[in-house]
């Protein structure tokens, strides 16, 4: 018994006393040691000469080293005014800054940001300190960490670094970072004047192998020339399918957001008939509830944005049926009255948020998992946000329809649209099935807030940009029909990003218009008319 | 006796208390406020309705100007042009103010311009335009394109080495306006038509892909590249958010902007923009006791400890204290009067510096280009040595180069043709 209790004494001791050694350790280091020098003389150097004094601090073999070039790289180092003592930021929000001791680490509480002297870095430095931290990367144990870094120093080698990679790649393990090395070292030769390495680069995807390709072809030695348009000839022959990918990529992501915007009104306007001005509106109200979500659920961004998706559906259902209720069902079968009424509600909706929360967009935090892009290649990569809201827009479809053709009130929703009398005498309550009709409209307008909260501004004028394209979207699809919503969503999407390349964004929206325009002339019903009575009624 | 000497006595203060608040209820001195309230520009123009009702309290609890109060008469043109118009006429028919400080946009001050020309009022317009415009009521206290656009190039082309240039903005005139000059510019600096790229989007834009995948692309071809972006308020969030995704950092290709500020960055996590620049003649971390007092003074007032500053604040803090100087200098507020008096007036601005205002009606500015940092302020990198002074007519335009303005007497003329010697018109001439 008492072994253990005297072993467990023990430990405790010990561990108290780790981090008070740690801590003596700490201040042991004179106050005046190499690090303060170090930091002195990058305050005090000007632009120029920092970069030298940067691969000093690198150099220097200080294990806090890293912590400065960091927080000097992010604009977070800072010098006292009074004391001269070096700091590092931790919080720089707000007009009292919360600090710690750059030296020995230790936290100062907050101080007025008045006091504190920024040690200002700019691109060039950002560059080269990016530089000196990735030749540092190239040495550390984690494969991924050096792909990285391999990846960052990627045209910018000089020659001490050249012989440094050289060096380097005889011990590399990893064949993907050996790859990208030689890539480098290529570069800086074909930079250099090598013809040999130009074979190297020939069908390399990378920007920064290309962009040295395109300087020496535009060189005077003519067998480089010669050799480093062949090369160029093989990659832009690579590159066409890249950027044929690449744009219906962009066309699927531009139409999956019209679809999203487009399908609540399919079903207000397309099944129930009811001209909803303030569509837009309820799109809004989704995407402040996301942002309402995240400010409730402060530090977990991708939580509250998950949680918004049942929030936003309901915020804006129950949105619809306010209006739905108060306004829509007074104007049965007077669609010019309905349009006004509803655009007057959009007018309110708006001001209304803009009186209440600020007419001020709201910042929404991309959590980070929907952030930067998958890499197919070198010179193809998916942004990862997008992809989402392409895999968000198909699902919200499949429930859709699944909805409509499933369950009793899609049942319901298509009888009292074909026939509202014959439905009534069967006994179904079309008061209530237009409530529920209006509010899953309403709602799914909902989601698409959450999703554009994503990829566009959230604030008051939201629902105005997408109103139009709604509307657009839905009557070339042909009203009533959901398939038909997907399909003009996806395909005006298509052509206005195939366009845009040549016609430029103003001119390939006119055009788009001008072609709904002619094609409405010519099928009056959209892409996919509905057939029978029921489109008589 | 007794009692008529209290009567007497009794008067005497009655009138003495009548005379007294006479001098009290001396009419206030309106300051008209036309910003929109609400409508798509409400987002920037409210924050200025505010700053403008902040100067005016202190100004009043330092016991006004000529020993009179001054009294904001706020008007709401909704973000509507022609209402513009229509308000501007309210305030200076109806509500008789001696002063107006408001718009926002271009095109909303050219449908003011010839309410306030007609029944001769004073406009003090606090944002940077394009220029190539002169009228002897309205006071310009944001930069033209020589105090922006000309020095955030120069610095690109000159300290960053770019060679290829992207001119990226909004449809409507000022970034049109301000592209004409700086494609002119560039030009006459040697860089060739295949190395300028422009682009114009619609307000609002949100799908920035293929664009910002063009200018990768024209990014890649071996040139430093920069991207000159005229793109208006908040259809940067989305763009800059685009730049981020794809990967695009600014140590490869900068985008300086002459849109973006403070406030258009508090709505978007600038993690990924950090080093983009912006040009301007005021930021908010400028590191001087003004400008902290200033940013104090304006948490305090908004009751909000994460508000921020913009370069048309500045504007119209500065334009507010050079009319202040003006009518203290006339004696008046008469327009006239206050028109000639204000010509010379140097208040101080809020990076340490002094702004004058010149015979042009345009005012001398510092400018400065600052890199985003990761908490939505900047970081100034580079300054101009000294202010400069704007210039209503660009040098770099056919049209326009041989123009100057001159409000001072003799000339008083906003478009004197220095080559035919003559005074082109009465008011502006818009670049059209």
């Amino acid at each position: 018994m008492s072994i253990i209790r005297s072993l467990t004494q023990w430990l405790f001791v010990c561990c108290l006393a780790l981090p008070l050694m740690a801590q003596a350790q700490a201040e042991s280091q004179p106050a005046g040691d190499n690090g303060q020098a170090l930091l002195q003389a990058l305050a005090d150097s000007s632009n120029a000469q920092k970069g030298q004094v940067l691969s000093d601090i690198a150099k220097s073999g200080d294990e806090r080293a890293r912590d400065w070039l960091e927080a000097f790289a992010s604009g977070k180092l800072s010098r006292v005014e009074d004391s001269g003592q070096f700091v590092i930021v931790l919080e720089n929000r707000g007009r009292n800054w919360k600090v710690k001791d750059a030296l020995t680490g230790e936290s100062m509480g907050e101080i007025s940001r008045r006091d504190l002297d920024n040690i200002r870095i700019n691109n060039a430095l950002r560059r080269e300190l990016d530089g000196i931290l990735s030749v540092i990367d190239l040495t550390v144990d984690n494969a991924d960490t050096r792909l990285e870094a391999a990846r960052a120093i990627r045209g910018r080698v000089d020659e001490a670094m050249a012989e440094r990679i050289t060096t380097l790649l005889e011990t590399e393990s990893d064949d993907r970072v050996s790859d990208v090395l030689s890539e480098s070292l290529a570069i800086y030769r074909v930079e250099q004047g090598d013809v040999a390495s130009v074979a190297q680069l020939s069908g390399s995807l990378n920007t920064e192998a290309r962009a040295a390709l395109t300087t020496v072809a535009r060189g005077d030695d003519p067998a480089m020339v010669k050799a480093a348009n062949e090369a160029l000839a093989s990659i832009e022959q690579k590159l066409k399918w890249n950027r044929a990918a690449e744009t219906l990529y962009f066309g699927l992501s531009l139409g999956s957001v019209l679809v999203l915007a487009a399908i609540g009104l399919a079903i207000t306007f397309g099944v129930m008939g009811v001209i909803n001005m303030a569509h837009g509106e309820l799109i809004m109200l989704g995407a402040y509830t996301t942002w309402g979500m995240q400010q409730l659920l402060p530090g977990q961004p991708g939580l509250a944005l998950l949680l918004s998706i049942p929030a936003g559906f309901m915020v804006a259902a129950l949105a619809g049926i306010a209006i739905e209720r108060s306004v829509i069902q007074f104007l049965k079968g007077r669609p010019l009255e309905t349009l006004l009424a509803t655009f007057g509600i959009s007018l309110i909706l708006q001001q209304l948020v803009r009186t209440v929360i600020s007419p001020l967009n709201r910042t929404v935090i991309t959590p980070e998992w929907m952030s930067g892009s998958i890499m197919v290649n070198e010179a193809l990569s998916l942004t990862l946000n997008r992809l989402y809201i392409i895999g968000f827009a198909l699902i919200v479809f499949a429930g859709l329809m699944l909805i409509m053709r499933k369950t009793r009130l899609g049942l319901e929703v298509r009888a009292v649209t074909q026939n509202r009398a014959m439905a009534r005498s069967m006994g179904i309550k079309a008061t209530k099935v237009d409530i529920m009709t209006f509010a899953l409209g309403s709602g799914v307008a909902g989601l698409a807030g959450v999703a554009l909260s994503q990829i566009t501004n959230v604030g008051p004028n939201l629902g105005q940009n997408y109103i139009i394209d709604s509307f657009m979207v839905v009557v070339f699809g042909g009203v009533g029909n959901l398939w038909g919503t997907l399909l003009a969503g996806l395909s005006l999407g298509t052509i206005n990003q195939l366009l845009e390349p040549w016609a430029g964004a103003v001119l390939a929206k006119i055009v788009v218009l001008v072609f709904i325009i002619l094609f409405i002339q010519k099928r009056p019903r959209g892409l996919f008319p509905q057939k029978g009575r029921a489109a008589e009624g | 006796m007794n009692v008529k000497k209290g009567l007497k006595l009794g008067l005497s203060a009655l009138a003495l208390s009548f005379s007294l608040s006479a001098a009290a209820a001396e009419p206030p001195i309106k300051v008209g406020i036309l910003h929109s309230l609400s409508g798509t520009m409400a987002i920037s123009e409210s924050t200025l309705k505010d700053t403008m009702l902040m100067l005016i309290e202190k100004q009043n609890a330092e016991g006004g100007v000529l020993g009179r109060q001054l009294e904001p008469v706020v008007v709401d043109p909704a973000s509507n042009w022609p209402l513009f118009a229509e308000k501007a006429r309210e305030l200076l028919a109806k509500e008789k103010v001696d002063v107006i400080f408001g718009n926002w946009t271009s095109v909303s001050r050219k449908s003011v311009l010839p309410v306030i020309e007609e029944l001769n009022g004073l406009l003090f317009y606090p944002v940077q335009y394009e220029g190539e415009e002169s009228s002897q009521n309205v006071f310009y206290t944001g930069a033209a394109p020589n105090q922006q656009a000309i020095p955030a190039v120069d610095y690109l082309m000159n300290e960053i080495g770019v060679k290829r240039w992207v001119l990226a903005g909004t449809d409507y005139v000022y970034p049109r306006t301000t592209n004409k000059i700086l494609e002119a510019y560039l030009k006459d600096h040697g860089v060739a038509e295949s190395d300028i790229m422009i682009n114009y989007t619609p307000f609002g834009h949100s799908n920035w892909q293929s664009i910002v995948s063009d200018v990768k692309k024209f990014g890649s071809q071996g040139k430093k590249t920069a991207v000159v972006s005229t793109i208006n308020g908040d259809a940067n969030v989305p763009f800059y958010r685009e730049l981020a995704n794809q990967g695009i950092e600014a140590s490869d290709i900068p985008v300086v902007a002459f849109s973006v500020g403070e406030q258009e960055l508090s709505g978007i996590d600038t993690a990924p923009l950090v080093g983009h620049l912006a040009a301007w003649n005021y930021f908010m971390s400028v590191d001087n006791d003004a400008n902290y007092d200033f940013i104090d003074a304006w948490v305090k007032y908004t009751g909000k400890d994460d508000s921020v500053t913009n370069d048309p604040m500045e504007a119209h803090y500065i334009g507010f204290n050079m009319w202040i100087e003006a009518v203290k200098k006339a004696g008046t507020t008469d327009v006239d009067a206050v028109k000639d008096s204000i010509i010379g007036v140097s208040v101080p601005n809020l990076t340490g510096g002094y702004a004058t205002m010149m015979p042009n009606h345009h005012i001398t500015k510092p400018v400065l280009i600052g890199e985003i940092q990761d908490n939505g302020q900047f970081s100034v990198v580079w300054q101009t040595p000294s202010t400069v002074a704007g210039d209503a007519w660009s040098d770099f335009l056919p049209g326009s180069k041989d123009l100057i303005s001159d409000w001072r007497k003799p000339m008083n003329c906003g478009n004197y043709n220095v080559v035919e010697k003559t005074c082109g018109g009465k008011s502006e001439v818009a670049a059209k």
